[in-house]
């Protein structure tokens, strides 16, 4: 007699695992988009266009005009691109520096520890912001200040988590015993330290970055940031801020959903990235 | 010799688990370790295996101390398995941590080349001990101790490894402890066993 | 009291990749208990034993799909039962310790157990004192916490858990690895006086002489199927009848600890025919056809053809 059988519902409706893999290849597709959006548009959409001042969305400008005459769409896209490209730069420098140290801190112990652990508690004792803001102040500003500020701030949660999981595979059963096969502290740390520590690596990285953006946003808005210049996103809103109480909210408002929708994308991305990796949520 | 002279052991302010205990075992012998859990047997064995460091005495194997690095000449069998490999590691893997054990061996235990593969957490814990117990069988091992190494285990899993660890002891001359709550066990495979009951009732 | 027929339970599970696949862990189980009795199953890890008891109690995980029925006192087992039931007429004493919080006393915890069976606080108050007197618990094991158990200490609370809820069904998982062996006889009395109170006990474990000292009957389960019930007294008498259940008889150390090789199949690569058959040293080309059905041997079900020897 034959083993009950079900019946077939794959083929009918998506089954859990397959909306989440469409979820991260919808995001990480318009997450692309975005950043290479510079390449397909061009630039001519940034050229001011006086005759063309000030228009509301409409189908020849989507997003509208600015005071400037400028597409607003092509200015929010490339906008966004160097936002996402810079966030990306300056969570990737983050995430190297917090892995580094946090598993430094679980597999060397003793007094690396202790210091990591402290220096982790003195950034998380400082006001985020305000250590942003001097950071960026301090080194000159511009697009090298804005990467170096908040790859500097960013690390200490992923050096924390990286550190709780080191310290956990370390006191485990099989890496004593690993040790008393005879294999070095460099070789465990290789086959069993990182293969453990790379899931959370990986959506702690995908994680930051919306933090990332919005930080070289938020200091361009400021004028810390990038040069006024330079189209990002900060900027864009800022010069918006201007323009608002004049009823010209597409100056603002559609730039600023933009932004919203991208690290909106990151968030999703990086939860459904974790919903696939932990063993928890990846079956049924 | 492994020899253990005078061991004692606790954690920093807590009670003794073990004091002043005394125990050898010659090469090819098959020694047994009797008592129910919470009499230290398990401290016992990680001692003279090297996972823990004595509170006061020492562990001598073959007239120097246990080594501190390098592959330890004392290698002791977990009793659950499912916590001494690397989840994320596969079959094959996880045998040839210090050396693949060779395919005699592996056929005497059971363990299918398809095995080699899969995952831990697609074997069941009989299968999966006996993955650990191939694991440590290689030329630098001189003693084993198997802690409840088949406590989790069917009779027939049980009678299989035994045999196995028996007869591989025996060709290589190994010193193996035999840590078990068993006395059926015991009495079968020991040339001698030590009650810890009664030991420690002298202390 | 209980009756379980022809149990089946498939795992619908992730394969690599976006497939799923189905793995069947249970097939053709059958299994009964009458009351006041104690039946053992006995079976290797990965046999099925603890499933079946999630499956009584209703508590299989949400990608198990479930076949064949289970009938409690003459009603079906529905799911929605099982839920109304658990805790209630059907009990289980759990594995460990590590089953209870940690944070709350062991009194309060047994008292909710009492509680959440329908008893109102008083009752359940008065119930864990004599509960806890019967099992020689003084009471200021009530204001204990579970690290504090000694591991009898905690085998008799774990057991009044099932006990204060009145249940008619209890179900014992692995209650004996580990213990001293007075502690061990001590266990499986409580059993033997709980079936004798009129209650139906079923004891899963993998120990064959645990069982043996208080079952009345004990199931043999292998790769997800049962495969013999048979009387207690069958295994020293020597009339046991299914040769898995003769194999893990001869394995033991005080017998002759004699193994047959080989491992139990995983539910992924069953084989066709009889489960046993790639081990089994009477197999012929009938046993690799077709699954053997429940034949009834000298007095007990067994599901091989050749058992008739």
């Amino acid at each position: 007699m034959a083993a009950p059988s079900l019946p077939r519902r794959t083929s009918i409706r998506f089954n859990r695992r397959q909306i989440t893999l469409w979820s991260i290849a919808f995001c990480t597709f318009f997450l692309t988009a975005i950043v290479l959006s510079n390449w397909f548009m061009g630039d001519t959409g940034l050229d001011p266009a006086l005759t063309q001042r000030n228009q509301p969305p409409s189908l020849t400008h989507p997003f509208g005009t600015d005071w400037l005459g400028r597409d607003m769409l092509t200015r929010s896209l490339h906008g966004m691109s160097l936002s996402v490209r810079i966030g990306l730069l300056a969570a990737s420098f983050s995430a190297v520096i917090g892995t580094g140290l946090g598993l430094a801190a679980g597999t060397l112990g003793g007094k690396v520890d202790a210091v990591i652990t402290w220096i982790i508690d003195v950034f998380f004792s400082l006001p985020h912001l305000v250590l942003l803001i001097m950071i960026a102040f301090a080194v000159g500003g511009g697009t090298k200040g804005v990467i170096i500020a908040v790859a500097l701030t960013h690390w200490t949660s992923l050096a924390r988590i990286i550190r709780a999981e080191t310290l956990q595979v370390n006191s485990s059963d099989y890496v004593q015993l690993s040790h008393k096969l005879g294999r070095s502290p460099f070789w465990i740390a290789r086959h069993h330290m990182l293969p453990h520590v790379t899931p959370q690596l990986l959506v702690g990285l995908i994680l930051l970055f919306p933090h990332a953006i919005l930080h070289e946003a938020a200091l361009s808005f400021i004028g810390i940031g990038l040069s006024p210049h330079t189209p990002a996103i900060g900027i864009i809103l800022a010069e918006s801020m201007r323009n608002l109480s004049t009823g010209y909210w597409w100056v603002g408002v559609l730039p600023g959903l933009l932004l919203l929708l991208a690290v909106k994308a990151f968030d999703t991305l990086g939860e459904n990235v974790r919903a696939l990796i932990d063993p928890k949520t990846s079956q049924g | 010799m492994l020899v253990g002279e005078q061991l004692a052991f606790r954690y920093p302010r807590h009670d003794w688990i073990l004091r002043d205990f005394e125990i050898a075992i010659a090469p090819g012998e098959v020694v047994g370790l009797f008592g129910p859990s919470g009499f230290g047997k398990t401290t016992l064995s990680k001692l003279l295996a090297g996972y823990l460091t004595p509170t006061q005495g020492r562990v001598i194997v073959d007239n120097s101390p246990l080594p501190d690095r390098g592959c330890c000449p004392v290698q002791l069998i977990f009793q659950n398995p499912e916590l001494t490999v690397n989840p994320r590691w596969r079959i094959g893997k996880i045998l040839a941590e210090k050396q693949m054990p060779d395919r005699f061996l592996l056929d005497a235990l059971g363990i299918h080349p398809g095995w080699l593969d899969r995952y831990p957490h697609e074997l069941s814990g009989g299968e999966l001990q006996r993955i650990a117990v191939a694991r440590v069988l290689n030329p630098a091992t001189r003693y084993l101790i198997a802690d409840e190494m088949t406590a989790m285990l069917d009779a027939n899993t049980q009678a299989l490894i035994w045999r196995m660890v028996l007869d591989y002891a025996r060709s290589q001359n190994l010193g193996l402890l035999v840590v078990s709550h068993e006395a059926a066990l015991i009495k079968r495979v020991c040339d001698r066993a030590i009650d810890l009951v009664q030991v420690s009732a002298l202390i | 009291m209980l009756s379980v027929q022809n149990l089946g339970i498939t795992f619908t599970m992730y394969d690599r990749g976006l497939t799923q696949k189905q793995l069947t862990v249970i097939t053709q189980l059958d299994l009964d208990v009458k009351a006041g009795e104690v039946v053992a199953i006995v079976g290797a890890s990965g046999s099925g034993k603890s499933l079946l008891a999630h499956a009584i109690l209703g508590i299989l995980p949400d990608n198990a799909k479930v076949s064949g029925k289970i009938f409690f006192k003459g009603e079906l087992l529905t799911p929605q039962r099982s839920s109304n039931l658990r805790g209630k007429s059907i009990a289980l004493i759990p594995q460990s310790i590590g089953y209870l919080d940690p944070l709350m006393q062991v009194g309060r915890q047994v008292q909710r157990t009492a509680q959440l069976s329908g008893l109102s606080q008083s009752a359940a108050k008065a119930a864990v004192a004599r509960t806890f007197d019967r099992y020689g618990l003084a009471p200021i094991v009530q204001r204990l916490y579970p690290f504090q158990l000694s591991g009898g200490m905690a085998r008799r609370v774990l057991v009044s858990t099932a006990v204060v809820s009145q249940a008619e069904l209890v179900i014992a998982d692995e209650p004996t690895p580990g213990l001293h062996p007075d502690v061990v006889k001590e266990t499986l009395n409580h059993l033997r006086e709980l079936a004798s109170e009129g209650k139906g006990v079923i004891l899963i474990t993998h120990d064959i002489e645990a069982a043996l000292q208080i079952a009345d009957r004990v199931a043999v389960f292998y790769a997800g199927t049962t495969i013999e019930i048979a009387h207690a007294q069958d295994f020293p008498s020597g009339k046991i009848r299914h040769p898995y259940t003769q194999a893990l008889w001869r394995s033991l150390p005080q017998n002759e600890f004699i193994p047959i090789s080989g491992s139990q199949p995983s539910p992924d690569a069953l084989p066709e025919g009889c489960l046993f058959s790639d081990r089994c040293p009477w197999v012929t080309p009938e046993c690799l056809l077709d699954r053997p059905p429940f034949l009834q041997v000298r007095g007990a079900p067994v599901r091989c053809i050749h058992a008739g020897r």
